[in-house]
């Protein structure tokens, strides 16, 4: 296992992050002491095998859920001390969310919203960050839109700037490409990758397809609620095979235990 | 899994439970009002039966004529007819009776002992025993009384006049000697129980006498008992040969239907009106009902397709869901049957009040009423579910596979045209009714096409309703920013279930818009008639618009400063053979009232009829037209008519006749009303208060001057319409339950788009707001379009009903009341949904399927 090698300051940062749901017998162990610092300015995936707890790191670093134990850290502030209150104005002034599918409120246009963040705090948008975002995903003659009247790659775009457009510390994306066909899913991939280079934009993204895990700076492998692995500007082939070798190693340590 | 399988149970149960509400308020409004309605006719019944002989002797004709209230005859009967009678062999024993009308208590605080409500009886007691036998009387504590100083009350009025035995009682008597004094010596019941709210004052024969005949050994009927095994009719007819001219033998079987029938058309009344509002709140259930299973039906859409996938036919996913509404129905119908049981114990103290007394144990659940409820709450379930229901059976069984559940709508066009030829009908009834067409009365025209239209309305209310959802939307925007706006799409998302909700609020608002309306245009009405028409200073007149004694009058003469005292009486008399009620007037009337002649003279002193235009159009009459009068007591008298009064006036009857013929008629003299004219230069307010002083000891007499005439008219008005809106607030307690439910099963249908909403910032105070805003988005919508349609209709019957309601006031102030109380209920409706989704789990949310 390598370090994390510190490149710039983290956007989040977990402290020994452990989440315990149920007890006794029944207890699962989703997170077991999770350390890992989000740097600035990074495109970083967290992938791993099914239940090995990379939902769970996100939402816990997304303030959407409350670890066990342990400390998170977002854009300087940690958590463990916010009201709900003070969780939701943070949601909504420092960190974007992208989720797989139903990212739209469907009443609202395209427009409505990517500001809604911004409406909900009441604060006035930046009209040029507002135009140089909705150039950038494409969204020009669909503002007017509803979602319904959108495709589904439209509508994940129409997500994405919705996060972007309230310039968040960091953003996180469950999966973003997980309901969409592969052209859709390189569009989305394409201009996330864009928002970090060119804007500086922090983005955190849980996926478990290579395809989409290549497009990023530094890709985290979870197993078991814990990191096991990270690897810098990985190829596909170079994360297909790691993620074989941590599938066959979760299959040998069930049927160890199994046996 | 299984778990949220549980939750979806519960949530279901929870939603069930609420729209079952709306059938258990209704059922027991409606099984509340006929156990009520039962109750009344049987304590009515009872009391009836109770004090009925075997046969009774009375005064000719005396059942055309409404007892007490217009005038009384002075026949009567002598000891002689009395003894004659008794000694007929068909007659067991015959015993003369003393009833005196117009007798009132005063209670010990000072005031009139049972005011506006049930009569007061004063009688003397005797030994005659009704049909069945039994004593008439029971008494309960104390002794009989002996002579007019003497007498005994019944239990329930002693108490609440704060009298006990050996207690100074006063009385007010209608004619001669205004007040006296007895003491009481006893209380007693009828041997049935109660009396249904009415004071008895019980005296022995002499003292009645002394009382009410001026102490002239002679009675007012005579009760008849027969002998053993002589029938009803057998004792009439051997009554009858030993008659003097002018009375007559009835069989108390005829008595009784008579009073029964007398009584019903005043209890009809009663519970028809109750009725009419107990109907109001079934519909508006049946709306909540419609609303919460079209929504149910359309979450369950894929259900429904699996079922349909597996193999069920549509008929078999129909009748599942209207299974459901079965067996809600009947639990809910249950309840309410149940509810209504102690809901008619609600009415009976409500109306214990005005001085209508219910027995209590007269409250049951007949069969009928049991019957009646669960039909009318089953039937009303069931129809009312029917249209969902059929939806839910028409969902194609690939919708089980697809993603997106939206159910199949049909489009709001076919709605709109038919809704449209409907508001077409409703319209045109209304013309019908403005033009005075033929074969109903107009009100009943314009009754037709409100209804219609209400309901046409408020099925097209997602078409009409859009604008008010619009303006709310920007409003809510302008005021609120993102959440606001969020709540006014949310409103407008689902026109129809928004529409459907706003509906059962709609109905109630109308109904109240409808009557405030009525209500304001009446009161100006009064204010203007009263304007122009109340011509003396003051007017005395009894506050229950009894006849009273002249020596109140009397009194009234030697106050200082006051000029003119003009008396008028009214009384019952058949004219040409038919009842009509005409006014009689002393000879300053026409100068006090400043009456107009129209042709002849109106001159009250001519001893010659006046008679009004509208009743010389109607009847043909011409001034020196003879007319024949026949009364009570069986005078008859022929008198010409002297003059037409120019212009309708409400001052004066149709017929009217110089004060004389009051005595001439063989009428007991009383007075219904006095006009006071004041002396030149007296003042006006210090007269009024030696008027009032002379009232005062008279609970039965109020002085007003004209704007205190118009305010006791306005206060009365007042009082009915308070009524009415207490009896429409249920209807609109249950427009609040169907918004409750509405906004509960929006908020599970969105329960991941609050997730995402919470995810990207939305605070729960945010977004109870959002909720909270929709609910008002929906009442305002419901107070809009009721509102609008209540000022529409009330307009329209004062239209029609202008001979009455002369003035049409619209009266605003009330009207923006009604639509801030919407906003309030609105706002009290989101409670409980807003509560509950800001207490949602974001994570859990926004992973909801």
């Amino acid at each position: 296992m390598t370090s994390p090698v510190v490149t710039s300051p983290a956007a989040a940062r977990a402290v020994d992050l452990t989440k315990v749901y149920g007890s006794g017998e029944s207890e699962v162990r989703a997170l077991a002491g999770v350390t890992l610092d989000l740097n600035a300015g990074e495109f970083t995936a967290i992938m791993g095998p099914s239940g090995s707890g990379k939902s769970t790191l996100m939402h816990c670093l997304a303030a959407l859920d409350t670890p066990s134990s342990g400390q998170v850290i977002v854009d300087g502030t940690e958590l463990g001390s916010l009201s709900d209150k003070d969780l939701t104005v943070l949601r909504r002034s420092r960190i974007g969310f992208i989720f797989q599918s139903f990212n739209l409120i469907p009443t609202l246009s395209a427009r409505e919203n990517i500001l809604l963040p911004l409406s909900l705090a009441g604060a006035a948008p930046d009209q040029a960050w507002f135009d140089a975002v909705v150039d950038t995903v494409g969204l020009r003659d669909r503002l007017g839109h509803r979602p319904s009247e959108m495709s589904g790659g439209q509508q994940q775009r129409v997500a994405c700037a919705r996060a972007l457009v309230s310039k968040p510390s960091i953003i996180f994306a469950d999966e973003p490409t997980g309901n969409l066909d592969s052209v859709s899913g390189a569009d989305v991939l394409a201009f996330l990758r864009r928002s970090v280079d060119e804007f500086g934009q922090t983005i955190v993204m849980v996926t478990h397809d290579a395809v989409a895990a290549s497009h990023c700076d530094r890709v985290i492998f979870l197993a078991d609620g814990a990191v096991v692995d990270e690897l810098a500007r990985p190829s596909r082939e170079e994360i297909l095979e790691h993620i074989t070798a941590l599938q066959a190693a979760a299959v040998g340590n069930r049927r160890d235990t199994g046996a | 899994m299984f778990k949220l399988i549980l939750r979806n149970v519960g949530a279901r149960k929870m939603r069930l439970a609420m729209s079952a509400l709306a059938i258990v308020l209704g059922v027991a409004f409606l099984s509340g009002v006929l156990v009520f309605s039962a109750g009344l006719s049987k304590t009515f019944d009872g009391i009836i039966q109770g004090t009925t002989p075997d046969g009774v002797v009375r005064v000719e004709g005396a059942e055309s004529f409404t007892a007490g209230e217009t005038g009384v005859s002075a026949a009567t009967v002598t000891p002689d007819t009395v003894a004659r009678l008794a000694a007929l062999p068909e007659v067991d024993r015959a015993d003369g009776n003393v009833d005196g009308f117009g007798m009132y208590v005063v209670d010990s605080d000072g005031d009139l002992l049972g005011g506006t409500g049930a009569p007061t009886l004063a009688f003397n007691r005797t030994e005659a025993p009704n049909m069945d036998g039994n004593n008439i009387l029971t008494l309960l504590d104390g002794r009989w009384g002996k002579g007019a100083g003497e007498i005994v009350l019944d239990e329930g009025s002693a108490e609440k006049a704060g009298y006990s035995l050996g207690d100074s009682v006063k009385l007010l008597t209608p004619a001669g000697q205004l007040e006296r004094t007895a003491t009481l010596v006893g209380t007693a019941e009828f041997n049935g129980g109660g009396t249904a709210g009415a004071t008895l004052i019980i005296f022995d024969t002499p003292g009645a006498q002394e009382v009410f005949l001026g102490g002239r050994d002679v009675f007012t009927t005579v009760a008849l008992t027969a002998a053993d095994g002589v029938s009803q009719s057998e004792l009439v007819k051997a009554a009858k040969a030993v008659l003097p001219a002018g009375f007559e033998a009835v069989p108390g079987d005829q008595v009784v239907k008579e009073s029964e029938d007398a009584m019903a058309q005043f209890l009809d009344v009663i519970k028809t009106f109750l009725l009419v509002f107990a109907l109001i709140a079934v519909i508006v259930g049946a709306f909540i009902i419609v609303n919460t299973f079209s929504i149910l039906v359309a979450q369950r859409t894929r259900e429904s397709a699996l079922l349909r996938a597996l193999g069920a036919s549509r008929r078999q996913v129909t009748s599942a869901i209207l299974a459901e509404a079965f067996v809600m129905a009947l639990f809910a119908s249950t309840v309410g049957i149940g509810l209504g049981w102690a809901l008619a114990r609600g009415l009976a103290a409500m109306f214990s009040s005005f001085g209508l007394d219910i027995e209590g144990s007269f409250l049951n659940l007949t069969t009928a009423t049991v019957v009646t409820s669960y039909t009318v709450g089953i039937l009303v379930t069931l129809v009312a579910a029917l249209l969902p229901a059929r939806r839910a059976g028409r969902v194609a069984p690939v919708a089980a596979m697809r993603e997106d559940t939206v159910p199949a709508k049909g489009s709001l066009r076919r709605r709109s045209v038919i809704g449209s030829i409907v508001i077409a009908v409703s319209v045109a009834a209304a013309i019908a009714g403005l033009a005075g067409v033929d074969g109903m009365p107009a009100a009943a025209w314009v009754g037709i096409g409100a209804f219609l239209s209400l309901l046409t309305v408020a099925v097209l209310s997602p078409v009409i309703g859009f604008p008010v959802l619009v303006a709310c939307r920007a409003v809510f925007g302008r005021l609120f920013g993102a959440s606001g706006r969020l709540a006014g799409e949310n409103a407008m998302r689902d026109p129809r279930r928004t529409g459907a909700t706003a509906s059962a609020l709609m109905i109630g608002l109308a109904l109240v818009s409808t009557i405030a309306v009525m209500a304001g245009s009446m009161k100006a009405s009064v204010d203007t008639v009263v304007d122009e028409q109340f011509a003396p200073d003051f007017i005395a007149q009894s506050v229950i618009f009894a006849p009273f004694s002249t020596q109140v009058g009397d009194r009234m003469e030697q106050v200082d400063g006051v000029a003119t005292v003009s008396r008028q009486q009214m009384l019952d008399a058949k004219v040409d053979g038919h009842n009509e009620t005409i006014g009689a007037a002393d000879a300053n009337f026409d100068d006090v009232s400043k009456l107009e002649a129209g042709e002849g003279s109106v001159d009250f002193g001519a001893g010659k009829a006046i008679i009004n235009e509208d009743k010389a159009e109607e009847e043909g009459w011409k001034v020196g037209d003879t007319l024949k009068l026949a009364f009570p007591g069986g005078k008859k008298l022929s008198i010409q008519i002297g003059g037409i009064i120019r212009e309708n006036s409400v001052v004066v009857f149709g017929i009217n006749v110089p004060l004389e013929v009051v005595e001439q008629a063989g009428i007991q003299r009383q007075d219904n009303a006095l006009s006071i004219v004041l002396d030149d230069g007296a003042d006006p307010a210090a007269v009024h208060r030696a008027l009032d002083r002379v009232a005062k000891p008279i609970p039965l007499i109020e002085v007003n001057d004209k704007e205190g005439f118009a305010e006791s008219i306005r206060g009365q008005v007042n009082q009915l319409l308070y009524m009415i809106y207490g009896l429409l607030a249920l209807a609109i307690i249950i427009a609040i339950i169907g918004i409750v439910n509405t906004l509960g099963l929006s908020v599970l249908e969105r329960t991941r788009e609050i997730g995402l909403l919470r995810a990207i910032g939305m605070t729960r105070r945010q977004l109870r707001r959002t909720i909270t805003l929709e609910s008002v988005a929906i009442a305002v919508l419901g107070a809009v379009l009721g509102m609008a349609l209540g000022l529409i209709y009330g307009t329209l019957l004062q239209r029609v009903l202008k001979e009455d309601l002369t003035v049409l006031s619209i009266p605003f102030s009330q009207l923006l009341v009604f639509g801030l109380i919407a906003v309030v209920v609105g706002v009290l409706a989101a409670v409980m949904p807003a509560v509950r989704a800001s207490r949602l789990n974001v994570l859990n949310a926004i992973s909801t399927e």
